[in-house]
């Protein structure tokens, strides 16, 4: 039994851009957000010009629910760089608004996982101040 | 019928430098000097017969050095992209002989991370811990789950690999086998469902190859090698967003990451004028077994989700319909950095089309297909050659 937790040490900081900004203050201020088109109101993520569905230009932040489902991991034991505690767990959620982003599974056993779990983000804050969106597996009922 | 857009366009000489894990002595620089003279060597050519470079910025280096200036180079092509280009310039009259080099030495030091080349700089990927394997390994799992491929398959193809490159006396890993598919599914995990021997290897070394006018290659030491066809396809930067694998664009549904470089080889074949039934040898790119299974998918050898099923019954082995990655590749030739690797595919092709190939020897190859890149990447480009022209 090993439990997935996030990381606490060394590990790349996000650099935001004048464009992924708001995605990183959103996360400091405890939402996560995403742009929506307000031509045909398709998600879209990483933070972009342009609706990634129709192209228009008319995209507006909005805050997700933080709830999805594990579309695909990968459980790594040979980290990135030495301050990487293994294992750790990328995976991709399919959030329910319709767009997939990159982020680590925590909060559970890295054998529990599989296709299609319903999972919740839960923001960490690392000691620099900067906030890491990772998600957990949602409890039955919960 | 029209002319083919390449039957002027000729493969003559190709060279591998020496391949090891650490190329004592040499830098990034020397060791792709090495690999053009020995290119041109093979060809029966010296640098003042060239008048086009490309493949990186080393390229530029080796004009300067020699004073072969001034010619035509392009800044931007590695790989099957840097073949393309020169075809293209050759074909439009920009140049008649084009030199593609690359090499690199020294570029790997941090060992204790992985190779500097397979760790994402970018801030949705990073923080997570992302590369290379882990990328692939999204894309590998979510086949898994949708077409319920086995981990055998995988083995299956790293072992395939694994042997080619063992009974090669130039590859790194030469006579450290053999491999059997349980070897590969007993060796240490590194991104699940990749373990160790699933995984590409690392070391340094250099690569090049000319190509000429077909009026020049006749007239050379070797039978010239043709481009029947290539192809490119991009889905963005690698390394930079979420490698999903039903990552589409606007324009076409049929077009997924998951199966990147099914429009290359389209266009690739319809250029041709062949199909995948042709294709004689598969120098396919070896970043991770999987790779191998998605590749057959992408470029029409079988059905989508028939990939893991296509590599089990002897069809990618030596005496195989269609033997893989015959060297040893990325998983025991040689990766040889971040650049040169992209072009190994190539000149293997080339020797098995020439005939002679130091091992595993594919019997009366007519046409081989190579390729780079890899859906973790975003990115697959492909590349069809020939013993006879277009």
């Amino acid at each position: 039994m090993t439990l997935l937790r996030a990381q606490t040490g060394a590990i790349p900081r996000p650099k935001p851009s004048s464009l992924s900004k708001p995605f990183w203050d959103g996360l400091a201020a405890g939402e996560l957000r995403f742009q929506r088109c307000g031509a045909c109101h398709g998600a879209t993520h990483t933070p972009a010009l342009v609706c990634s569905r129709c192209g228009s230009g008319d995209l507006v932040w909005e805050v997700s629910s933080g709830r999805g489902v594990v579309e695909t991991w990968t459980t790594v034991w040979r980290p990135q760089t030495p301050e990487f505690v293994v294992p750790y767990m990328p995976i991709v959620v399919a959030v329910d608004e319709g767009w997939q982003m990159l982020s680590n599974l925590i909060g559970c056993d890295h054998e529990a996982v599989v296709a299609g779990m319903p999972v919740e983000l839960e923001l960490h804050r690392l000691d620099d101040g900067v906030t890491l969106p990772y998600f957990r597996p949602i409890e039955a009922g919960a | 019928m029209n002319q083919h857009p390449f039957r002027d366009v000729a493969i003559v000489g190709v060279h591998n430098t020496r391949q090891a894990r650490v190329l004592e002595g040499y830098d990034s620089r020397t060791i792709t000097m090495e690999a053009a003279l020995g290119a041109l060597a093979d060809a029966g050519l010296t640098p003042l017969d060239v008048d086009g470079v490309t493949g990186g910025n080393l390229s530029a280096e080796f004009v300067y050095q020699h004073r072969i200036g001034p010619v035509w180079k392009s800044p931007s092509g590695l790989g099957i992209p840097a073949v393309l280009e020169a075809a293209a310039a050759i074909a439009t009259g920009l140049a008649s002989v084009v030199l593609i080099s690359s090499g690199s030495a020294g570029a790997y030091t941090q060992r204790e991370s992985t190779a500097p080349w397979t760790r994402p700089g970018n801030e949705f990927v990073a923080p997570f811990g992302m590369f290379t394997a882990a990328e692939f390994a999204l894309i590998a799992r979510r086949h898994m789950i949708t077409f319920g491929t086995r981990p055998e398959s995988l083995a299956e193809v790293a072992a395939t690999i694994r042997n080619n490159g063992s009974a090669n006396p130039e590859a790194v890993y030469y006579e450290r086998g053999p491999f059997t598919p349980d070897d590969i599914l007993h060796s240490r995990m590194i991104a699940d469902p990749f373990h160790l021997l699933d995984c590409s290897t690392t070391s340094e070394g250099g690569c090049a190859l000319v190509m000429a006018h077909a009026d020049i290659a006749r007239d050379l030491a070797r039978p010239p090698v043709y481009v029947l066809g290539g192809g490119i396809d991009y889905y963005g930067p690698s390394y930079q967003n979420p490698p999903t694998f039903d990552l589409g664009g606007r324009r076409d549904p049929r077009y997924v990451n998951g199966w990147v470089g099914r429009r290359a080889a389209e266009r690739a074949f319809a250029t041709a004028g062949l199909g995948p039934a042709d294709v004689d040898v598969c120098e396919f790119y070896d970043p991770f077994s999987f790779e191998i299974i998605r590749q057959f998918e992408a470029f029409g050898f079988c059905a989508e989700g028939e990939g893991g099923d296509f590599v089990l019954d002897g069809t990618i082995g030596p005496g195989g319909r269609h033997p893989i990655t015959t060297d040893g590749g990325t998983m025991s030739y040689s990766h040889a950095g971040s650049q040169p690797q992209l072009l190994q595919r190539v000149t293997r092709a080339v020797e098995q089309l020439r005939g002679g190939c130091a091992s595993r020897q594919v019997d009366g190859a007519e046409v081989a297909m190579c390729s780079n890149g890899g859906s973790g990447a975003l990115f697959t480009d492909v590349l069809l050659l020939g013993k006879e022209a277009g």
